[in-house]
């Protein structure tokens, strides 16, 4: 990351390639119930990232040597669509899919209630259909709204969001341009009703008064999110 | 028998009140009790479940929007014979874990090793729920009146928690259900049920079930899992 230096991307009153401010998010929508045989679902669009996630389960866990005899365990499979890049995403898992459903999966085992189910498994399969930048903030978001849909018990919601460095500046939310040539991206998973963190990854450099900058912008933009995950829900009801 | 409490969600209906979402924030433990889908975090009450409010007294619960069915002893129940070894058949209920048949409850006289002649792999029981311990392994029988193996009709699927809006008041829907369709339906506790009939009888089954708004699943018998 960094050393594209040279490459304009917010001009002198802080305007980024795609028209935002520094503290802007893209646009989001959230639809929960589209994976109609699964338990619970949730579509999300966040920029032109789109990602489906479905959850099924509590249910046996299967193979049973990966039963856990006080707890439930998660099984997250994080998974890119072949045509959800501009350049094709061969299809499978790559190290990449596989760090992403780890830290997903260790993010998504501190909120959910995973005692109430001794020796099940609650499957999670994230499906990139558009990737733009910040899937992994997307599809972590996704999934909680998706657990909150099928029913699982947890004890808050984690919504994830990136801030990170562009020409020097701290903005919020990547899109891809300032995802390929920014210097710094911090991604982050947010409990919004105690401000704790489940999640935290940092890729590029930052100095301290950046990172606190891209903390705040996070934790601003987590408590717009989590609106808009609390309206999905609740179907426009109050 | 507890309704409020444990993983699985309330059966009965009551004045269901405001939707909430996980880590919603009720308000003061203080006084007040934790029910089904509510914890108590640092002296506060929070929900753990995307439902409705309900308040009992001094407890405060959440009616869950999905939930999946916890099996409780004396339920009756509809499964699918997962695997077997020489004297056990496992049982897929729609719950998180699977139930056990040993070979002593099973259908009639069972040789050791036989399992799997009498009932094989795929194949659909009514059953019933004999014990289930703390560690959630749970054990089914079909020594009793009219449980037995599933050879015709359909299978149909819905939320646990919808059973009430289906049976309707001292069963009255249900009753006016079977009449209509001229169909024989059992529903079990675990939000399957079994229609048996000629074709309109089933289709109209199926007709009514979207009718109630009860959102439902067509599975073959002996498929689907």
């Amino acid at each position: 990351m960094g050393g594209y230096g040279d490459v304009q991307m917010i001009d002198e009153n802080g305007k980024r390639v795609d028209g935002r401010g520094p503290g802007d998010l893209r646009d989001i929508t959230i639809e929960t119930d589209v994976v109609p045989v699964a338990d619970g679902s949730c579509r999300m669009t966040w920029g032109t990232n789109e990602v489906i996630v479905a959850v099924y389960g509590p249910m046996e866990c299967h193979p049973r040597k990966l039963q856990r005899q006080d707890r439930a365990v998660l099984d997250v499979a994080y998974n890119m669509a072949p045509f959800s890049t501009t350049d094709r995403m061969r299809p499978g898992f790559n190290r990449r899919s596989r760090e992403i459903s780890k830290v997903t999966k260790d993010a998504l085992e501190s909120v959910v209630l995973l005692e109430l189910y001794p020796r099940s498994k609650i499957r999670i399969s994230i499906e990139v259909l558009s990737a733009e930048a910040g899937t992994r903030c997307v599809g972590l978001t996704a999934a909680s709204v998706a657990l909150a849909d099928a029913g699982v018990p947890m004890t808050d919601m984690v919504v994830s969001v990136a801030s990170g460095k562009i020409n020097d500046v701290v903005v919020c939310d990547l899109n891809k341009e300032e995802d390929n040539y920014g210097e710094a991206d911090l991604p982050m998973g947010i409990l919004p009703n105690s401000g704790q963190l489940v999640f935290l990854q940092m890729d590029g450099d930052l100095s301290q008064e950046e990172f606190n900058q891209a903390w705040q912008y996070n934790m601003d933009a987590a408590q717009m999110i989590h609106n808009f995950m609390v309206d999905s829900l609740k179907g426009g009801e109050a | 028998m507890s309704k409020k409490n444990g993983a699985g969600g309330p059966r009965d209906r009551g004045r269901a009140q405001s939707l909430v979402v996980p880590g919603q924030d009720l308000g003061e433990s203080e006084g007040q009790e934790a029910g089904h889908g509510v914890i108590v975090m640092e002296g506060r009450l929070r929900a753990t479940k995307n439902g409705r409010i309900r308040n009992q007294g001094s407890t405060v619960s959440i009616e869950p929007l999905h939930t999946r069915y916890i099996p409780r002893p004396g339920d009756l129940a509809i499964g699918y014979i997962e695997g077997c070894t020489n004297n056990i058949w496992f049982v897929e209920l729609g719950a998180p874990f699977n139930a056990i048949l040993p070979m002593s409850l099973g259908p009639g006289k069972v040789e050791f090793g036989g399992t799997r002649s009498v009932m094989d792999v795929g194949e659909t029981i009514l059953c019933r729920v004999q014990e289930v311990e703390e560690t959630h392994s749970s054990v089914v029988t079909m020594k009793g009146m009219g449980l037995r193996k599933i050879r015709s009709g359909v299978i149909e699927e819905i939320d646990p928690h919808l059973l009430g809006r289906l049976i309707g008041k001292g069963g009255e829907s249900l009753k006016r259900l079977k009449e209509d369709a001229e169909c024989r339906v059992i529903v079990a506790d675990n939000g399957r049920m079994w229609i048996d009939g000629d074709l309109d009888g089933i289709l109209e089954v199926r007709r009514q079930l979207d009718l109630m708004t009860v959102e439902s699943r067509p599975i073959p018998v002996g498929g689907g899992h």
